[in-house]
């Protein structure tokens, strides 16, 4: 396997960290945003909220990276790089890879924590609001911190389905891991050992989210 | 029913609410005049935790009116928060929160809502806590302690506040039987320092003592309103009669 030195095997799969890092972090604040509109007592912000969630969860994940690329980017112009930066395409498209993630599991992110938001007894929103807080406190300080607690085990397997959810940015040209993957196939003829190799790079990746956040989900379940 | 020129304290009057086509509170009229006790008593059914909710809006009417202190209940928002913050209430399930310490769930609104220092708001919460006898608890979560000491801690919560009224929800009802009085007799002691109290419960015992006034609900109206003594001796309504017959027989 020597030609495993010609490869930048270890380039790839930062990049899928990179991807994945960053989307995780900006679905967990868009879908804990679209969690709080769907519970809001407010219809409208309801009403997108739910709106969000049910179309955007139900398209696939490459029409939608597709879109950011093709629709937004070269169609709309939207552009998340500068033009005359060196790598401009690369850069751009890596960012609009993360937005199309973000936007995506975001919904998943959302549904987590709206169930772990009904696993909190209502009586302990009642107790806040009868003690003069708002909704938005109500939610802060009293449902959220107790609803998170259940729902890291949940969040864990969005995360993991993200991590693997990546590979799809590789149709816009995101040199991600399973770009690198394709490529190898192609000028190599070993297909089984270097698809055995990324398996498990995905699985040293996964596998430590999984039981890290696992032990956390145990460490920090609320007592009643 | 108040001494004319004063304010009572709670006013209801034509409230009327509805859960779908059940008529649960039928045109309700009852004042609270500053520092009376009022039991609650009635059937289950018969609305009680319905009009205690009403009062601090936790459950919206659908026609007439409630004042608190000369205040008309706002609609959701921040003038029904600041609202909410002058009315204790405490829950059959006391509803401490669950991630808080007792003294965290003590502290917690009077730093939150009224911006209360943080080393004032400890030494207030100590304080209550030492009165309803569980300043040794403060550090623990609500799941380490009994019953009757989370309910006292809930009763410590909603003082800390300073509500100028205090609506009790069956606070003994999901006790054991020997945790009832710890809870009763730190509500009786707030009955007698002039404390306005709106309480549904089953415990006789606390009517007698400590009420000023007894209001019997059935089917969603105020039956009878007087006094205990009167209304255990001589109630005058059929449906007071047999409920009186089906509680004191055991
Ligand atoms: N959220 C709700 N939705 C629909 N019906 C409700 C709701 N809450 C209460 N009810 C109904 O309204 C009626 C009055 O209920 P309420 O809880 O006020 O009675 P209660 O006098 O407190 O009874 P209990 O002694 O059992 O606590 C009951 O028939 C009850 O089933
Ligand atoms: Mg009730």
């Amino acid at each position: 396997m020597d030609y495993l030195s010609k490869y930048d095997l270890l380039g790839a799969f930062w990049v899928t960290v990179q991807l994945t890092v960053l989307s995780a972090v900006g679905s967990l604040v868009w879908g804990t945003l679209l969690a709080a509109m769907r519970v809001s007592p407010v219809p409208l912000m309801r009403g997108f909220g739910t709106a969000y969630v049910n179309l955007v969860r139900n398209i696939p994940l490459t029409v939608i990276i597709t879109f950011s690329a093709v629709g937004l980017s070269s169609t709309l112009g939207v552009v998340l790089a500068d033009k005359n930066e060196h790598g401009f395409f690369e850069v751009n498209n890596f960012r609009l890879a993360v937005l199309g993630f973000t936007l995506y599991t975001a919904t998943f992110v959302c549904e987590a924590i709206r169930s772990g938001i009904n696993t909190v007894p209502v009586g302990q929103a009642e107790a806040a609001r009868a003690l003069g807080l708002g909704f938005g406190q109500t939610l802060r300080i009293v449902v959220l911190p107790q609803a998170l607690r259940s729902v890291v085990a949940p969040l864990a397997n969005v995360l993991i389905a993200l991590t693997k959810n990546t590979t799809v940015a590789s149709v816009i040209g995101v040199a991600e891991a399973s770009l690198l993957m394709a490529e190898m196939v192609e000028k190599q003829a070993d297909l089984l050992p270097i698809s055995a190799l990324f398996a498990l790079g995905f699985v040293v990746l996964t596998l430590p989210t999984g039981l890290v956040l696992g032990w956390i989900g145990r460490k920090v379940a609320v007592k009643r | 029913m108040s001494a004319p020129g004063t304010v009572p304290m709670i006013r209801m009057a034509g409230v009327d609410k509805f859960f779908g086509p059940l008529h649960v509170l039928r045109s309700i009229d009852l004042e609270v005049p500053q520092g009376q006790v009022v039991v609650v008593l009635g059937p289950s059914g018969s609305g009680k935790s319905t009009l205690c909710r009403t009062i601090n809006r936790l459950e919206p009417i659908d026609s007439g009116t409630i004042e608190v202190d000369g205040q008309p209940l706002p609609a959701e928002g921040k003038a029904l928060a600041r609202l909410r913050a002058d009315v204790g209430m405490v829950f059959q399930s006391f509803n401490l929160f669950a991630h808080k310490t007792i003294l965290e769930n003590v502290m917690l609104a009077p730093v939150k809502v009224r911006g209360t220092a943080s080393a004032k708001a400890r030494e207030e919460g100590m304080a209550l806590l030492e009165r309803v006898g569980i300043a040794n608890q403060a550090d623990k979560l609500p799941a380490q302690l009994s019953g009757g000491q989370q309910q006292r801690a809930a009763i410590a919560r909603a003082l800390a506040m300073k509500p100028k009224v205090m609506l009790f929800d069956e606070p003994t009802s999901a006790l054991d039987p020997e945790m009832v009085n710890e809870v009763l007799d730190v509500m009786t002691s707030l009955a007698r320092e002039g404390m306005t109290m709106l309480v549904v419960t089953h415990e006789m015992g606390f009517a007698r003592r400590a009420a000023d006034r007894v209001v019997f609900m059935a089917d969603g109206e105020i039956v009878e309103d007087t006094t205990p003594e009167e209304f255990f001796t001589s109630a005058k309504s059929e449906r007071a009669r047999d409920f009186l017959g089906k509680i004191l027989s055991h």
